[in-house]
């Protein structure tokens, strides 16, 4: 150890628990190129549909683009809790060879799901496809075995992490962070069935993606910022546990009857339309808090931070979720406004900014914490030498992805407005909308956001090989405060 | 400690916390149950899969607001009447096929899914397909061969040929004829329906 300069990158400077978060690190930002490549084939496809027609079709490129991204945020957050794990319990990772095997099965799991995801792509209409190629219900296209595959290693990191609390000791975060997790898991099995009918399809498979997205997913965030400002700014541990009650009482207020305005059109009784338009309206106010919060004691501590590109990232996780989780998601989730824009892209301009702003955002954050650690704890404030690299991706990323958000926001205007309420949603009506000039434009912007989105992400990735490799100085001290008085 | 108002304390927002969370769970749960009771096929808004043996229309239903599935006379599937089982067994195979062709990500069902295709809720119900008499082959060539069969409407954007064969595209078209039946609360709202016979 004593060898090693500062600024130097070496797993020898971490515990068990963090290597291993590592090792997930790595392959969920491989993942987000694999994502943000994928979506800028499909984005090219809205404008050039002959590229790849008949043989890297667009519903491949999507299924590749979105999968990618659930998987690369899965990755960031079980990264992010083994990274936390054994400091918050106070003890080392139990089941560690355990861990490490499960990263290893699952991330072979991941090639193999890709691999056939683009070389085989569809089967023959029977049971065996779903369980060998790919189970065709967006966002969980994965086949069966691979689902059984995750289950269990999903298993074994929830295992890995009770028992390590257990082991050591609990805190309010660890306490919410392992009941989330069970939630977390538990939902996953709602998705593992087949049916016929499309109703009843629908409603379970909107328990993962709902209760994942806009429940568990955010509260597991939750307990991350809640980590990450005591980390970064030295947030007392007493005022960021009580704001993550409070934000878990408001997310769960909201968030698990909020799962009805999933249910306004999809056979679902019309009681969903009042439950689903009243409490899915009250989900930005969790996220409300979550700003208040992080920019509160940003001020308290009057910025001074040990990691400038953690908090920076840290901040946009806080306006990104607010933003588009909380009033993108709130401008359309009124059954009245619903019936218009459900189904268009309205919907993916709300995607594309709640998925970059509640969850990669916060996970960018979190490995630049872990940079540091690998580094030696090496100085990461203001004035570095390479400082422009961080400042530059954090730059094009956010604005990549709001110009993005925005761009598909005017076709969403544009396809609710033609097809679907002047026109009336049928076949014609459909290609009428995507005709016009206003949705072309539209398209045309979202691609090029799109290159500038990953123009940004070349270069955090390549921040995050260097930043501070030269750096001799070492990180600004904060202490945790105080619990206030 | 004590000059921490009450309203403020981690103790007092741990449990309200634990409250409303299960609070909401229970209620979710029992709206569940209620719901799943609702959507079983054979209900009277998710109809039994032996639908498929009669004509279904869309219409405006001035008590409700908004255009529902209505249930015709006998127009059965391809020439033929089938019993529930084989009309379960058929749409279930379309459904699969719907899966493992991975159509919900260009299209949408229900309005879920992907945006670069039409939604298929009422597909069956669309005008594209003409007329009664044309709809169930024109359906079946173009899932057959959506290449040569191309509805583009002057986009160049094409289906890609996906390998169905007649049974699967026969399966598929029995599905999206069961699946336009769904009352789905109005949406897509304001649909212009094919002529069907029977129609006011």
């Amino acid at each position: 150890m004593s060898t090693l300069a500062i600024g130097q990158f070496s797993l020898s400077r971490l515990t068990g628990g963090q290597k291993l978060a590592i090792n997930y690190f790595v392959v969920a930002i491989a993942l987000f190129v694999a994502q943000c490549l994928f979506g800028l084939i499909a984005g090219l496809q809205y404008v050039m549909p002959e590229v790849g027609y008949n043989w890297l079709d667009f519903s491949v490129n999507r299924m590749v683009h979105i999968n990618a991204m659930v998987v690369w945020m899965l990755y960031g957050f079980i990264g992010s809790v083994y990274w936390l794990v054994e400091e918050e319990a106070g003890t080392e990772l139990v089941g560690l060879k355990l861990g490490i095997l499960g990263f290893w099965v699952l991330t072979a799991a991941v090639v193999v799901v890709v691999l056939v995801y683009l070389f085989v792509q569809t089967g023959p209409g029977e049971i065996e496809t779903i369980w060998f190629i790919n189970e065709g219900r967006e966002y969980i296209e994965a086949p069966r075995w691979a689902d059984i595959g995750i289950v269990v290693c999903v298993g074994i990191f929830f295992y890995n992490t009770a028992a390590t609390f257990n082991k050591g000791k609990w805190s309010g975060i660890s306490g919410v962070l392992v009941l989330d997790l069970v939630a977390l898991a538990g939902m996953y099995l709602a998705g593992m069935f087949y049916t016929a009918n499309i109703s009843m399809d629908q409603f379970w498979w909107w328990w993962v993606i709902h209760l994942w997205v806009e429940a568990t997913w955010e509260v597991l965030v939750g307990c991350i910022m809640a980590w990450g400002l005591i980390k970064t700014l030295g947030a007392s541990r007493k005022v960021v546990t009580t704001w993550l009650y409070v934000e878990v009482a408001l997310m769960f207020g909201s968030g698990i009857l909020g799962l009805g305005h999933h249910y306004f059109w999809i056979g679902t009784p019309e009681y969903w339309l009042t439950v689903g338009g009243f409490f899915s309206a009250l989900e930005p106010i969790p996220l409300v808090a979550m700003v208040v919060h992080a920019i509160y004691d940003s001020g308290v501590h009057k910025f001074k931070n040990a990691n400038h590109p953690a908090l920076a990232w840290l901040i946009a996780h806080a306006f990104g979720n607010f933003f588009g989780a909380g009033v993108w998601g709130f401008m359309h989730t009124l059954p009245q406004i619903n019936l218009y824009t459900h189904g268009t892209q309205w919907t993916s301009s709300h995607g594309h900014l709640a998925f970059f702003g509640a969850y990669a955002t916060i996970i960018i954050a979190v490995i630049y914490i872990a940079i540091q650690k690998a580094r030696g704890d090496v100085y990461m404030g203001a004035g570095l030498s390479t400082g422009w690299r961080w400042k530059w991706a954090f730059t094009l990323l956010n604005l990549g992805v709001v110009g993005m958000t925005m761009a598909l926001l005017i076709a969403g205007y544009e396809q609710s407005f033609v097809e679907r309420a002047l026109e009336g949603s049928s076949w014609s009506a459909y290609f009428s909308a995507q005709s016009t000039h206003w949705f072309l434009q539209g398209m045309y912007w979202r691609e090029f956001w799109g290159v500038v989105t990953c123009a940004g992400l070349g270069l955090l990735v390549w921040d995050m090989l260097t930043i501070s490799a030269g750096e001799k100085r070492i990180a600004v001290v904060v202490q945790e405060a105080a619990a206030a008085a | 400690m004590s000059d921490i108002p009450r309203w403020a304390e981690e103790d007092l927002w741990r449990k309200i916390a634990i409250w409303v969370t299960a609070g909401m769970f229970v209620i979710l749960i029992v709206l569940t149950f209620d719901s799943v009771a609702v959507i079983t096929s054979g209900s009277d808004r998710v109809p039994a899969y032996s639908v498929i043996n009669n004509r279904i229309y869309y219409r405006h239903d001035r008590k409700r607001g908004f255009q529902v599935p209505v249930i015709g006379d006998e127009a059965p599937l391809f020439g033929k009447v089938v019993t529930e089982d084989e009309a379960a067994e058929m749409v279930s195979h379309g459904k699969l096929t719907v899966q493992a062709k991975n159509c919900m990500n260009c299209h949408t069902l229900l309005g879920n899914g992907a945006y670069y295709a039409p939604d298929l809720t009422k597909a069956w119900l669309d005008p594209a397909w003409g007329n009664e008499q044309s709809r169930e082959k024109m359906m079946v060539d173009f899932l057959m061969d959506p290449e040569t069969n191309a509805r583009t409407y002057g986009t160049s954007r094409k289906m890609p040929n996906l390998d169905i064969t007649e049974e699967e595209a026969k399966a598929i078209v029995a599905f999206l004829k069961w699946m336009s039946s769904i009352d789905t609360t109005g949406f897509p709202a304001a649909f212009p329906t094919i002529r069907q016979e029977g129609d006011l």
